[in-house]
């Protein structure tokens, strides 16, 4: 449980940034090209654990979770994924690519008034990542990105649980600003690379593929086998 | 009772606010907790004091859904953990501290150091053991009954005819029949729990006796207790007329020890 030090073959690169600052656009770039170049690359996502998932939509649905609970609830989701997908991932040496980790919890939590020590903690059993992208763009930017598509806002979603405002539009704009705030604030601890999220699309993604290349000998994980999974298939190369 | 956290506790909650009484009991399986928790709060009752238990596994939020992946047998030790963490935060959060700002004794069938301890056993940190429960609050008394695995295998047999596959530690053993396992397995939990008993100063109640011996025990500490933090609210009551009661317990703990 506690092997969040020692050396292993696989490698961690994980996302961060407000909704709205198009992490997801590019990890899944990162991914597309990784598959298509046949590296061994794994993506997973925040809150995507079957089983814990059933306990947490319940307690947003009800309104029944507290900061603490919130908290709990999401790292252990959290540690689901990461005791039965990505550290036997990274232990078999594979690239793997997470859409959020342990930095939206402290950001999250963090707002919710949870003390900052108590969630390092918590999440402690977690590797650093060896590659870490924060999607930095200006809060009116993603606040239009999102509230555009999007104006269905959920409860937590909207930071409704904080008594922020009884607008959810208005209270998730407040909300994101605070994560936004905190994400600045860990930035440095985290060790971020700052991507601008302004920047247009491609640019942005060569920039984490000129990254990624100078900071991991990526060679090494090319797939040996000549299988390789594409859009759910299984084709031969 | 004045309490304190843990750790850090809950956000917003100032622990001063808990005027309420918490006593835990803790054990390995088939220690006789359930027993004493209901004889203990029969007592309290009888006294006059409103008393809500809680326990393991019983919260709304997450009660079932831990339930259903422990027999799916499907997670693993830092997700049990967890998750035992959540159900334990969300019944405080829920009930027991609602029932302590209104001053009720609060019996706890099992704290967090059951889970603790389990966790141990599976290769989990203390110090991080330690850091997930630090939003739980110091009860007034911990009671550790302290019984051999031997006859706690004997009490399961008695009242449910079989040994559960989670109190014998099968997701952790490969050798030996259930019956080895189960005693194994909770030698290994004894062994956390003597450690925590030092640590977090347990009052050790032997349980290897007769349950009404133990409780006539049990009943004496809580009395004691009760009566430390009574100044405070019944200044003008004067004495409870508790001499009685005294005797008697005191009458059956000079019986030999003769084990059941």
């Amino acid at each position: 449980m506690n092997n969040s030090q020692i050396a292993i073959p696989g490698k961690l690169i994980a996302v961060e940034g407000l909704d709205g600052s198009g992490k997801s656009t590019q990890i899944q770039l990162l991914r597309r090209w990784l598959e298509l170049e046949s590296y061994k690359v794994f993506f997973t996502e925040w809150n995507s654990s079957a089983i814990v998932k059933k306990a947490t939509s319940k307690g947003k649905k009800t309104k029944s979770l507290t900061p603490t609970t919130f908290s709990l609830i999401h790292c252990t989701d959290f540690a689901d994924r990461y005791e039965r997908q990505i550290l036997p991932l990274l232990m078999a040496g594979y690239i793997v690519l997470a859409d959020r980790y342990v930095f939206t919890a402290y950001a999250r939590d963090a707002v919710r008034g949870v003390d900052r020590q108590w969630v390092r903690k918590l999440y402690s059993f977690a590797r650093a990542p060896d590659i870490t992208f924060f999607f930095d763009v200006p809060l009116q930017i993603a606040l239009g990105r999102i509230l555009a598509g999007r104006p269905e806002l959920k409860y937590h979603e909207a930071g409704m649980d904080l008594g922020l405002s009884d607008s959810p539009t208005e209270s998730f704009g407040i909300f994101q600003g605070m994560i936004y705030e905190e994400y600045l604030k860990i930035s440095t601890e985290c060790n971020f690379v700052r991507i601008d999220a302004t920047d247009a699309p491609e640019n942005q993604q060569a920039t984490m593929r000129r990254i990624l290349q100078s900071k991991i000998k990526i060679e090494q994980f090319k797939s040996v086998s000549r299988w390789r999974r594409d859009r759910g298939q299984t084709v031969l190369r | 009772m004045a309490k304190q956290f843990y750790g850090k506790g809950i956000p917003g909650l100032a622990p001063s606010e808990l005027r309420g009484t918490l006593i835990a009991i803790e054990g390995g399986d088939g220690a006789g907790r359930s027993t004493q928790v209901m004889m203990l709060k029969e007592y309290l009752e009888r006294r006059g004091f409103p008393v809500i238990e809680f326990g393991l596994k019983r919260s709304n939020l997450v009660g079932k859904e831990l339930g259903e992946a422990m027999e799916g047998n499907s997670l693993g030790p830092l997700t049990f953990s967890l998750f035992y963490a959540t159900d334990f935060a969300d019944q405080l959060e829920t009930t027991v501290f609602t029932a302590l700002r209104a001053g009720f004794v609060v019996i706890a069938d099992r704290y967090i150091f059951t889970p603790m301890a389990r966790d141990i056993v599976r290769g989990a940190h203390r110090d991080w053991c330690k850091e997930v429960y630090g939003f739980a609050p110091v009860p007034d008394i911990v009671i550790y009954l302290k019984t051999r695995s031997k006859l706690q295998a004997e009490r399961i047999f008695e009242k449910s005819g079989v040994l559960g596959y989670w109190e014998s530690g099968m997701d952790i053993q490969r050798s030996g029949d259930m019956y080895q396992c189960f005693v194994r397995y909770q030698d290994w939990l004894r062994k956390k729990f003597d450690w925590m008993a030092a640590e977090y100063r347990f009052d050790v109640v032997d349980g290897n006796r007769d349950p009404r011996l133990i409780h006539a025990e049990v009943q004496e500490r809580v009395a004691h207790l009760l009566e430390e933090s009574a100044p405070v609210e019944r200044t003008n009551h004067n004495k409870l007329p508790k001499a009685p009661k005294r005797k008697v317990s005191a009458k059956i703990r000079k019986r030999p020890g003769k084990s059941p």
